[in-house]
């Protein structure tokens, strides 16, 4: 195994573009639970701690929120100013594991790794999130509603790092997000949804409902013409278009389904 | 599972190059062969099969700058127990689950099992150790002791790391926070009463 530790954003893009690419490592939690049963001999890592000035900071500016690639949940948990212009990082930062995941994760870690029940993914999309890649051939920007193309699959390329996730300050009307597991802490979601309402129109982002975390856009165009629903079920039937959930050893579909719709209905009623 | 157990000699059999009195003392421990010290260079070697891509690190543990050689796929709980011998900081599940092997790196609390060791070069990294010796007990120790904040002890350290590190993050003064921030810390014997009142004690006098 080869790690590389690259002390400027030029050099690990540079060290990106060679071949075989090295696998970027930020916080290490998601990779290092899985390292064990990887043919270590064939393991190259690109240890980006060491770019902690280029991709660690955040900037919160009248109009944009800035996250560093580096940015880990206890940096928005620890960050007053940010925790209250975007309230639902700090809510879903606090779910993620437990404190010594939260000191170590990166919000870019959660997006690279692309599972499913990442919690961090789906508050970002809510809240209308870009995603910064750059590599030796450039920078370029792309909405994190449209980076995941299938399970674990995403738009990035293989020599592209995350250096950024951008999110724009609006006036929101509604935004909450709810976390089911089998306990309170240290739990992977089994389903979970962040619901925001600003002036582009409702986000309703599902996660571990699909084989990626998702908008669910029939439901989000029933909001926006003012659909009041009468029952869970209602919900239900029209987020049928929307998720695809299945049985696996944390849940089943049937709960999956019937969870997410049951806490949509409760929560749009109290604050829609 | 993982397929080279911490105990087996291919783990265990490291080329271990580390510099002054008390790291010395620390490899001594390691299987491999006689610890040889090279005088002059205050280099002390440990034989052993060497293992290929062993790389020269310096880690800077309880306040001291250890130089050692390691793989690099040595975990940093790994290299705290195996190779600089500090065994207070317990592997529970090795897979960032069960917090007995928090420590502090720069201050912030992190699983020690879920970082490689060669990427804490530079970093300031606290053990049990370097929190208080039985001569010097870190408040949070004598209150773990005092309020009996543990049965088998496995966790403990673990739980004593979380703890101090919890007294310098915002939270709230009742138990219930005190319980969402040690929830990392998994406790087989069930001591979790007893460790939210050492927490609890200690935050009162503080
Ligand atoms: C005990 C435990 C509990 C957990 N609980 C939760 C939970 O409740 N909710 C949840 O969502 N997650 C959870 N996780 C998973 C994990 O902590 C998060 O997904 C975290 O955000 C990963 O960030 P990291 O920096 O540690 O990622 P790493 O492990 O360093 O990397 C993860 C992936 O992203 C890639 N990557 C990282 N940075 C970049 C970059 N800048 N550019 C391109 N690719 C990059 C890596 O190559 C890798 O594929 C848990 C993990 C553990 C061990
Ligand atoms: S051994 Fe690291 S969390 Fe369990
Ligand atoms: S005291 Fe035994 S596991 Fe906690």
């Amino acid at each position: 195994m080869q790690v590389h530790r690259p002390y400027t954003l030029h050099d690990a893009l540079a060290l990106m573009a060679a071949t075989p690419t090295p696998t970027p490592i930020a916080g290490g939690t998601d990779l290092l639970v899985s390292w064990h049963h990887k043919p270590k001999e064939k393991l190259a890592l690109l240890d980006l701690s060491q770019l902690g000035g280029e991709l660690a900071a955040m900037r919160l500016t009248a109009d944009t929120l800035e996250l560093g690639a580096l940015t880990t949940y206890w940096d928005v948990i620890a960050s007053p100013e940010v925790s209250r212009a975007f309230p639902l990082l700090a809510e879903a930062a606090r779910q993620v594991g437990a404190m010594q995941i939260q000191t170590r994760g990166t919000w870019a870690g959660n997006i690279g790794n692309g599972s499913p029940a990442a919690d961090g993914v789906p508050v970002l999309m809510a809240y209308d999130a870009t995603v910064v890649l750059q590599s030796t051939r450039g920078r370029r920007e792309v909405q994190l509603d449209g980076y995941y193309t299938g399970y674990k699959k995403t738009v990035r390329l293989p020599d592209e790092l995350i250096v950024a996730i951008q999110i724009p300050r609006r006036t929101r009307k509604a935004e909450w997000f709810e976390k089911v597991g089998a306990r309170a802490a240290q739990t992977i979601t089994k389903v979970g949804v962040a619901v925001v309402n600003d002036e582009k129109g409702w986000r309703v982002v599902a996660n571990s409902v699909a084989p990626y975390v998702c908008r669910c856009r029939n439901l989000e165009s029933a909001l926006q013409k003012g659909q009041k629903f009468k029952s869970p079920e209602e919900i239900r039937d029209i987020l049928k278009n929307d998720i695809a959930p299945i049985n696996d050893m944390r849940s089943t579909a049937a709960y999956r389904e019937t969870v997410l719709s049951r806490v949509l209905f409760y929560r749009l009623a109290d604050k829609a | 599972m993982r397929d080279d157990p911490p105990s087996s000699p291919s783990r265990r059999e490291f080329l271990q190059t580390t510099a002054g009195t008390a790291a010395a003392a620390a490899i001594a421990g390691s299987v491999g062969g006689p610890v040889v010290a090279t005088a002059g260079a205050g280099v002390t070697t440990a034989d052993g099969p060497r293992i290929e891509g062993a790389v020269p690190i310096t880690l800077r543990i309880n306040g001291k700058d250890r130089k050692l050689r390691v793989d690099p796929r040595t975990t940093l709980l790994d290299c705290i127990r195996e190779t600089v011998d500090l065994t207070g900081t317990k592997k529970g599940c090795d897979h960032g689950q069960c917090g007995a092997c928090t420590v502090h790196v720069n201050g912030r609390r992190v699983n020690s099992c879920l970082s490689f060791a060669v990427m804490h070069e530079g970093e300031e990294i606290t053990t049990i150790e370097g929190i208080g010796g039985p001569d010097s007990l870190h408040p949070m120790q004598a209150a773990f002791v005092a309020c009996d904040g543990y049965q088998c002890g496995y966790c403990t350290s673990g739980q004593i790391m979380s703890a101090v590190a919890l007294l310098k993050e915002p939270c709230g003064a009742d138990d219930a926070a005190v319980k969402e921030l040690m929830s990392g810390n998994i406790c087989r014997c069930g001591a979790y009463l007893n460790i939210v009142s050492a927490i609890q004690q200690v935050r009162r006098k503080a």
